[in-house]
């Protein structure tokens, strides 16, 4: 049934169309409706399932780690500074190999404070074995988080389910919420393949030595690799369901365009408008929209953008020393490739700032008019700083 | 008093701890109170150690190892899967140590307390960081010589009342219990088992590397403590009634100073000063359990 909903909200009715069993979280704005409105799910019963209103993030995932190793599954929700806390518990649930998902409203990290978008809270986590989606609209929300606990169940690894701040957590769209035997079709109960019990009593997480931690950490590797084969037949069948796929990536134009631009996130929505508009002026330029972030789809990336002539990179984040985030990565995956194109980096509505259309014609006039880049980022749109002694 | 400890046995043989460790010593006798349905959270501690690597376990119950900091939340999941689940049965126990507890849990610990998590929590307590090689933490006692409190440096703070911390959250249960003691150990784990909500048993456990003692005095001096008031035996009830379960003969202090190797540079005007404050304590406590104080 099509309803207007807010991208929490669209969050939260597939936190109950999965039937999580366990939920903990910790309040930050800006992801604080999803945690609201699954409140109130359990208060009305519309949800069969425990609401931990735990002490701080880092509790909120530690208490997932103990339900989800107990067999059930779990979802908890944060944002920026929550997440930054929640780091070491990141790296447990991989680890552990816990298929736990969780929404994650990306928010500017402080000093200063600023809950507004930016996406270096979540990309600063990309090294914690985490499976990472970042989405476009509240519909892909919904579809996203159900499609996580498929995939990550599957593979026995972490899903972070990734929007932005205000613009997507806040926004209210149209979002076709599915029925629940619909879901319970395309996503089982939740079959742990190992738990805490006292009739088989293991241990979880003990000391490894050099002579075996290697082949754990390997095998992480390995079900990442996994991931990447199992998605395609989870979105098919996802499609058959439902109507609707989104792909690791989303290429659009992409084939026979000079200039291509890489985008994640809502400025998507506001990219494929100025696509539209200078293809109408006979430009050639595609777009490509990075949905999966880990594990990073290396051949997707490569087909689409290997033949481009140029292409341009928006981050809304940024590593200090270095550049962009997803502009590092997409180099890094087009490096080995003969022949591969020149990429731009943009770093562009940092802490909140706006991404017009403007911006990205701009971005698109900058790449057009030279030959390769002459930095590695491009910051857009910032104004003059006066330092006073 | 009669110790009726059943002959059940959760630890195999083969576990790593060193000899004469308390530690090792309190997880035997609470699992065999405890019995089979237990599933343990064994956040960073010796025990992490002593539990044995992969892929052997000492332990003949679930082990859910965790991060340091996270004893009373991985606990507070636990419980919930559990119940969700509609198993009441299967009692779930954190193991900690003292930094566990007392330091980087705190939180956690104090979050499920105060949320009345339905678990019992255990702080095997050697008054320092011993698996890490001897730090201090807030459980440190007065006075005591570790690697990070060396020379004159030694610890010149007192041992953070934890008992009290938790009381103050209105606990259902709270007890001091000593490997010395094991019928009063024993007596605490049942009643422990048998309340619902949050319960906290904070156990004496000698460490002889950590102490610099030999092993075989392990149980001697943990017996000693009790004896000088320094670890008084005593249990709290929801955050109330108090009932002091050992009235020793008050022994003074010196003695228990003078065997262990980490209180060898005391004067004999610290460990006066040292008895003052153990007296002062031990009349807080009479007070608190109603009794009359000279």
């Amino acid at each position: 049934m099509k309803r207007v909903l807010e991208g929490s909200q669209a969050v939260a009715e597939a936190v109950r169309l999965s039937r999580v069993a366990v939920i903990s979280a910790y309040p930050i704005t800006p992801q604080t409706h999803i945690v609201e409105t699954l409140s109130d799910f359990c208060a009305q019963g519309k949800m069969n399932a425990r609401f931990l209103r735990v002490e701080s993030e880092h509790s909120a995932l530690a208490s997932l780690i103990g339900a989800a190793t107990t067999g059930v599954r779990a979802f908890t929700a944060t944002s920026g500074q929550g997440l930054a806390l929640m780091h070491e518990v990141l790296h447990w649930t991989s680890g552990a190999r816990l298929p736990i998902v969780m929404a994650e409203v990306n928010r500017a990290l402080a000093p200063g404070w600023n809950i507004w978008i930016d996406q270096t809270d979540s990309l600063a986590q990309r090294d914690t074995g985490w499976i990472q989606f970042y989405c476009e609209s509240g519909q892909e929300v919904l579809d996203t988080v159900i499609q996580s606990y498929r995939l990550g169940e599957e593979v026995n690894m972490p899903v972070m389910v990734v929007l932005d701040a205000f613009f997507l957590s806040h926004t209210y769209e149209p979002v076709d919420v599915p029925e629940q035997e619909e879901v319970d079709r395309f996503l089982p109960p939740f079959v742990p393949k190992f738990k805490a019990d006292p009739a088989a009593p293991c241990a979880f997480g003990p000391l490894v030595p050099p002579a075996a931690y290697m082949e754990m950490r390997h095998s992480m590797a390995q079900a990442m690799e996994e991931a990447l084969r199992c998605y395609p037949a989870m979105e098919e069948a996802f499609e058959g369901l439902f109507g609707r796929r989104y792909g690791m990536v989303e290429a659009v134009h992409c084939e026979g365009s000079d200039i291509v631009l890489v985008t994640t996130g809502t400025v998507t929505s506001t990219c494929r408008q100025v696509l539209e508009e200078l293809r109408g002026k006979g430009e050639k330029v595609g777009l490509l929209k990075l949905r999966m972030f880990r594990p990073f789809p290396t051949d997707e990336i490569r087909r689409h953008l290997g033949g481009a002539k140029k292409v341009a990179v928006i981050d809304r984040n940024f590593s200090f020393g270095a550049s962009g985030i997803f502009a590092q990565e997409i180099r890094a995956a087009l490096c080995n490739e003969p022949g591969h194109p020149p990429v731009f980096g943009f770093v562009a509505g940092i802490g909140g700032r706006d991404v017009t259309a403007d911006t990205l014609k701009g971005i698109y006039e900058h790449v057009k008019a030279k030959e390769s880049p002459d930095r590695e980022s491009v910051w857009v749109g910032l104004q003059e700083v006066r330092n006073e002694a | 008093m009669k110790l009726e400890v059943l002959d059940r046995e959760y630890m195999y043989p083969g576990h790593v701890a060193c000899p004469g460790c308390g530690a090792a010593i309190a997880m035997r006798f609470l699992l065999k109170t405890l019995g089979e349905k237990v599933i343990m959270v064994l956040p960073a501690c010796c025990w992490s150690v002593i539990a044995g690597p992969y892929p052997q376990s000492t332990l003949k119950i679930p082990v859910i190892h965790s991060a340091f900091e996270t004893g009373g939340a991985v606990a507070t999941g636990v419980r919930a899967a559990l119940d969700i689940q509609g198993d009441t049965e299967t009692m779930v126990v954190t193991w900690a140590g003292d930094g566990g507890t007392f330091d980087i849990g705190f939180q956690a610990l104090s979050g499920a307390v105060e949320r009345n998590e339905n678990f019992i929590y255990v702080c095997y307590d050697n008054e320092a960081y011993m698996n890490t090689g001897v730090q201090r933490s807030s459980s440190t006692p007065y006075g005591a010589w570790t690697t990070t409190t060396p020379g004159r440096e030694w610890k010149k703070m007192r041992k953070k009342n934890i008992v009290e911390a938790l009381v103050a959250h209105r606990i259902p249960y709270a007890a001091t219990a000593n490997i010395a003691f094991p019928e009063d150990l024993v007596t605490k784990v049942k009643k422990a088992r048998d309340t619902k909500g949050s319960r906290f048993l904070h156990i004496f456990a000698t460490c002889p590397t950590g102490w610099r003692i030999p092993s075989e005095m392990s149980v001697r001096i943990a017996r000693m403590a009790v004896q000088t008031n320094i670890f008084p035996l005593y249990e709290v009830e929801d955050g109330v009634r108090y009932t002091i379960n050992y009235k020793p003969k008050e022994f003074p202090v010196k003695e228990y100073f003078h065997l262990q190797g980490r209180f060898q540079h005391l004067t004999d005007e610290d460990l006066d000063h040292i008895q003052d404050m153990v007296n002062e304590d031990w009349q807080l406590l009479l007070r608190k359990a109603g009794e009359r104080t000279p």
